[in-house]
């Protein structure tokens, strides 16, 4: 909503300046987006009327002017200019010797041997317009000699308010008066309310076939206009400066009016109307094409002006350009009406496009004007382009209802958490020339037909806090019962695990959630990505099942920034769809490792990052939980260098390192380790339980085997951890071995064993047999040999 | 026979003379050797008369144990000047750098994320979440925004298909939780939300902090209160200027959205501000009674207040971020500033 200060003031005059006023609507609610000046500030600028144009002797470009200038000179001026459209009889504004504008100081000027006593001037030199196409042509009844600031009546600014969809009110430039009378206590005036009589016989009959969606429909004929007059300049500047072209004389009175009093009209060209006007409901397929150009097919849920034999226009949206007023129309057909809310709002969003109108009526038009807006708008047609008027069509079905709603004070001070008096609910709700009657602290209110957002208690309350100000309104700390909040102690919050990967080097980041559609279909083999309708970009358009992707993206990233150690973890919500067709949505855990395990460093020899780097992260944050690793294949990775990882009997994610084609199509100089989690599994902790520790030392043996290459030390560790004798307190890999002395094709691995009893030092017998008896378990499930 | 003192003086003087501890012992074996000075003036005892042996005796033995004495003590010197040199030898640079990892870090949006629930829950609240995927009815119909609102043509809502779309707000976790929960609660959900938008000022999915306080005591001046109190502590101004404005949320009434003086330039007006020295920082207000009604809350008994605060922007304050594409570019170089 764009509209000067001046129009503004016509209806409300607070003692305010401009920033006063602005800052009072900001703080009511109706923020204040911009305040800006008309025009630049400039002086000594009159009315000039153009006398006389001779060329430039030495010039081809410039012309001297002979300008009239009126009482400022007492002969007429000789100015050089170089603007196109410059020529007798034109009037312009035009700055004095002295005056000053925007970066300019006139003085007395010699241009190419030719004196110049001033300069004539362009909107965009004095700051009223971008646009300069040469000189600013006045009206011919422009008062020669008059102050041009005067004449323009530029001592004005143009508010631009940014208004929430509630305030449906505030859309014209009474709206936002009658706003400002009540936030500032300060008298209104009121809407000029004009009744033009009928001079001509003629009507049109006017069918509401859908009264539930247009309950108001009032219309007139106006014959014999003359649109080759110009719009009157006040009305053209009211609209320039709310930033509206002038079209022709009856199509600027209709903007006027909508912006004046918030009620949209539509002309029609008479000439083009076939018989009687229907409002209805359209038919699939039916086609119009609208005043912005746009050809479009309609459908059942659009309400429709037509006529016997065709669409006319798209109700409270749009006009149709067949029937539209042109320059050579001379009888029109002036519509006025009212359309539901509910049955505009939504369709300028399917359309992809909006107008002034249908924006008014999605939001709520005050129907009570409907009447004495068409009577105002016929009378200044009249007064601009004459013609002869026909009487007021009417066709009035069931309006909105506005029911009384009961404000209590004990509402009000519960909801506000302050006390507002009888006195000051009264004066509030007077300001905003509410209808109401108060009895025992409750106040029966009913909301004007303008207010469309007042439909309960707290609707009200919220205009009692507006209107005494939200800033009268003191911050209380809020009182209230104390318990304490629940501390899980056998869970990690999703903040402790991040933190064990800063401390492990990790960097986090943050991605979207929709990634390329590839990284699901191909890197992830998903052949159910959750799609978007409406992705902002393709790379953009499915939902992620994995992290991974994400972290792969910001590895190339940064290795393009020479970043060639990159260490990162991401947390987050992934996506699925399950065989029902139910979105599921997961938090995982991803990580991904390349480059060099340390930073460049004296002290430790460069070694690439490996599957076994990220497996000791991974038991870190599993630390104390039963955790296996098994080998599996996963289309992101290796297949040889890939394990699923499984946390007490439950699958918890995947470690592996990039597969190497992946490697190669994303480019990436060395190879990628990641892993991804799931959030669920990683949380869980155990409480500790403290058990007696023995008092006797524990004994450490050593025992070295052989065996083929292919078997698992997990499974080594898992037979011996079955069959051990109880003595047998831990027992840890600490070597593995390739190489001659071993054999081919086999593996020397060499564990930890510890051996202690709780109540009594071990004999050499207990742990001889104790060990000889892993060693025997060893032979007969693996074909281990003791290594010598 | 020799003076006894002289020999304790050149004993001593000799110890003193040496540097080396084996030296030392052939230096001693003078002394108290088996065919030493003083073992030879004990052996001698036995050709003095009865009467003077045991004087003479005596004094030896004090002798020897005098010159044991300083022998000790020569070792001890030793010793200790051989082990000053030897760690003197051993000293490290200590202004070699550290071995091995050093450290990562937490996104700036995570460390603001816990920067404000740690605010939050110091007061009782608790952290709720809910799905990001959401039905239309979570994330419009129960917060009061119909079918058709304009309201929802300003959410530039991503779908997914009938039903179901890409929250654009936290604000429906409060329906998820007040349906599961009986009040009174506090609660704030922190999250993802995803809006149709992309140019300087917006990203297609950025976090927001949605606050709920439902209660038989809450009220607008106590919802100021938990506000002013939280942006204050938030950037650890005591001084810090705020202000409400009404504003319009379909699931509040009254609404408000809260201003804070600029944290750049002190209100003065600057390009952070655009020149008009306030910040707008959140949007806020009474839960509108439709939404408790939603959730079978008997509105007349409770009253709740809510808020929702976008976390990047409090971010970009806090630490003086001026893009916010940059959160999630991911920039390595960008990311350690933070750390």
């Amino acid at each position: 909503m764009k509209f000067s200060e001046s129009w503004l003031r016509t209806f409300v005059n607070p003692d305010y300046t401009s920033d006063e006023l602005a800052h009072a609507l900001t703080m009511a609610g109706l923020e204040v987006e911009n305040l800006e000046p008309v025009a630049a500030s400039f002086e000594h600028v009159v009315v000039a009327e153009v006398l006389g144009v001779e060329n430039h002797p030495e010039a081809d470009r410039l012309k001297i002017c002979l300008v009239g200038v009126g009482e400022h000179a007492k002969e007429p001026l000789q100015i050089v200019c170089g603007a196109p459209n410059v020529k007798p009889g034109i009037k312009v504004p035009c700055a004095l010797i002295g005056g000053k504008l925007p970066g300019i100081e006139i003085k007395k000027a010699k241009l190419r041997g030719v004196l110049s006593f001033g300069m004539l001037c362009s909107a965009r030199e004095l700051g009223i317009s971008e646009n300069a196409d040469g000189l600013m042509v006045l009206p011919d009844d422009a008062p020669t000699g008059q102050s041009f600031r005067d004449y323009y009546a530029l001592n004005d600014k143009v508010f631009t308010l940014s208004l929430t969809p509630n305030r449906a009110d505030c859309l014209s430039v009474y709206g936002v008066a009658r706003e400002i009378s009540a936030i500032t206590d300060t008298p209104l005036a009121s809407l000029k309310m004009s009744h033009v009589s009928e001079e001509i016989p003629d009507t049109i009959e006017v069918h509401v076939r859908a009264p539930d969606a247009c309950p108001l429909y009032y219309g007139r004929i106006i014959r014999g206009i003359n649109l080759n007059v110009d719009t009157p300049l006040w009305m053209k500047q009211r609209l320039e400066r709310s930033g509206l072209r002038s079209i022709n004389a009856v199509v600027d009175t209709t903007n006027y009016v909508l912006l004046e009093t918030g009620q949209p009209m539509h002309a029609f060209d008479l000439a083009r109307l076939e018989g009687a006007i229907q409002v209805r409901y359209a038919e699939a397929g039916e086609k119009i094409t609208l005043l912005n150009d746009s050809a479009i097919v309609l459908t059942p849920d659009m309400l429709l002006i037509v006529d016997d034999r065709k669409p006319l226009a798209l109700a409270g949206i749009m006009g149709g350009l067949e029937s539209a007023v042109v320059s050579e129309t001379v009888d029109i057909f002036l519509e006025c009406a009212f359309f539901i809310p509910n049955c505009i709002s939504g369709k300028s969003f399917t359309l992809g496009f909006s107008s002034d109108s249908a924006h008014r009526f999605e939001r709520g038009v005050d129907f009570a004007a409907t009447r004495s807006v068409l009577e105002y708008a016929t009378e200044l047609i009249q007064s601009i382009c004459g013609g002869k008027v026909g009487s007021v069509i009417e066709a009035k079905y069931q309006l909105p209802e506005r029911r009384q709603i009961a404000v209590r004070s004990d509402r009000v001070r519960r909801v506000l958490g302050i006390s507002l008096t009888a006195e000051q609910i009264f004066e509030y709700f007077k300001r905003l020339q509410f209808v109401f009657s108060e009895n025992d602290g409750v106040f029966y209110v009913t909301p004007p037909s303008y207010r469309f957002d007042l439909v309960i208690e707290e609707d009200f309350i919220e205009e009692l806090a507006r209107i005494h100000g939200y800033d009268a309104i003191l911050a209380q700390q809020p009182r209230a019962e104390l318990s304490m909040l629940a501390v899980p102690e056998k869970k990690h919050t999703p903040a402790v695990i991040k933190q064990m990967l800063v401390m492990r080097d990790y960097q986090e980041v943050i991605n979207y959630a929709f990634v390329d559609e590839f990284w699901e279909r191909d890197l992830l083999q998903n052949n159910r990505p959750i799609v978007l309708k409406n992705p902002i970009a393709s790379h953009m358009s499915v939902m992620r099942s994995s992290l991974i992707g994400g972290l792969i993206a910001n590895l190339q990233f940064n290795l393009n920034r020479k970043q060639d150690r990159v260490r990162l973890f991401e947390m987050g919500g992934c996506f699925e769809c399950d065989s029902n067709g139910d979105y599921r949505q997961f938090d995982k855990l991803a990580g991904l490792g390349c480059g060099d395990v340390y930073p460049e460093q004296w002290g430790e020899p460069a070694r690439a990052i490996d599957f076994f780097d990220l497996k000791a992260d991974i038991e870190v944050l599993f630390h104390a939980r039963e955790l296996n690793f098994q080998p599996g294949s996963h289309p992101a990775f290796h297949p040889g260098k890939s394990a699923r990882i499984i946390v007490e009997q439950n699958f918890a994610g995947w470690l592996g390192e990039l597969h190497p084609h992946w490697q190669k199509k994303f480019d990436l100089p060395r190879s990628v380790v990641l892993f991804e989690l799931s959030l669920d599994c990683l949380l869980p902790k155990s409480l500790a339980h403290a058990k007696e520790m023995s008092k006797y030392p524990p004994v450490r043996r050593d025992i070295a085997v052989t065996v083929d290459n292919h078997v698992a030390v997990q499974s080594l560790l898992d037979v011996m951890q079955e069959s051990k004798s109880e003595i047998v307190t831990e027992i840890v890999l600490f070597d593995m071995y390739r190489g001659n002395s071993v054999g081919e094709k086999r593996k020397s691995l060499a564990f930890k064993v510890l051996l202690q009893d709780v109540e009594k030092t071990l004999t050499d017998e207990e742990i001889d047999n104790a060990i000889s008896s892993l060693l025997h378990v060893l032979e007969l499930k693996f074909c281990a040999t003791l290594r010598a | 026979m020799r003076d006894l003192n002289d020999i304790v003086k050149e004993a001593e003087h000799l110890f003193d003379a040496t540097d080396d501890p084996n030296e030392l012992e052939h230096v001693k074996a003078r002394y108290l050797g088996k065919n030493g000075e003083l073992t030879e003036l004990l052996k001698g005892l036995s050709k003095l008369p009865l009467d003077q042996r045991p004087d003479m005796g005596s004094r030896i033995n004090q002798t020897k144990s005098q010159i044991e004495t300083l022998l000790k003590s020569r070792r001890l010197f030793l010793q200790e000047r051989a082990l000053k040199e030897k760690l003197k030898e051993e000293a490290l640079d200590v202004t070699m750098p550290g071995r091995g990892y050093t450290k990562g870090g937490l996104h700036p949006v995570t460390q603001t994320l816990m920067r404000i629930e740690a605010l939050f829950h110091s007061i009782g609240y608790e952290v709720a979440s809910g799905p990001e995927i959401e039905t239309d009815f979570y994330n419009f119909t129960a917060l009061n925004i119909p079918e058709n609102h304009p309201a929802r043509a300003m959410h530039d809502t991503f779908y997914v298909d009938n039903g179901n779309l890409l929250r654009t707000h936290t604000s429906p976790v409060q329906i998820h939780f007040m349906l599961e929960n009986n009040p009174p609660f506090k609660l704030i959900a922190p999250g993802r939300v995803y809006r149709c938008d992309s140019d300087v000022t917006h990203t297609p999915m950025f976090h927001q902090v949605e606050g709920l306080w439902i209660d038989e005591q809450a009220s607008f001046a106590a919802l100021k209160g938990v506000l002013v109190n939280f942006m204050k502590q938030f950037f650890e101004q005591d001084n810090l200027q705020v202000r409400f404005r009404p504003s319009f949320f379909p699931f509040t009434e009254p609404s408000a959205e809260m201003d804070i003086s600029c944290v750049k330039c002190n209100g003065k007006g600057c390009r952070i501000c655009g020149q008009t020295g306030w910040l707008e920082v959140l949007g806020c207000g009474m839960v509108h009674p439709n939404v408790l009604r939603h959730v079978n809350i008997d509105s007349e008994r409770y009253i709740g207040f809510a808020f929702g605060l976008g976390v990047e922007r409090l971010a970009m304050l806090r630490y003086g971020v001026s893009d916010l594409r940059s959160f999630f570019e991911n920039d390595l170089r960008f990311l350690k500033q933070f750390n």
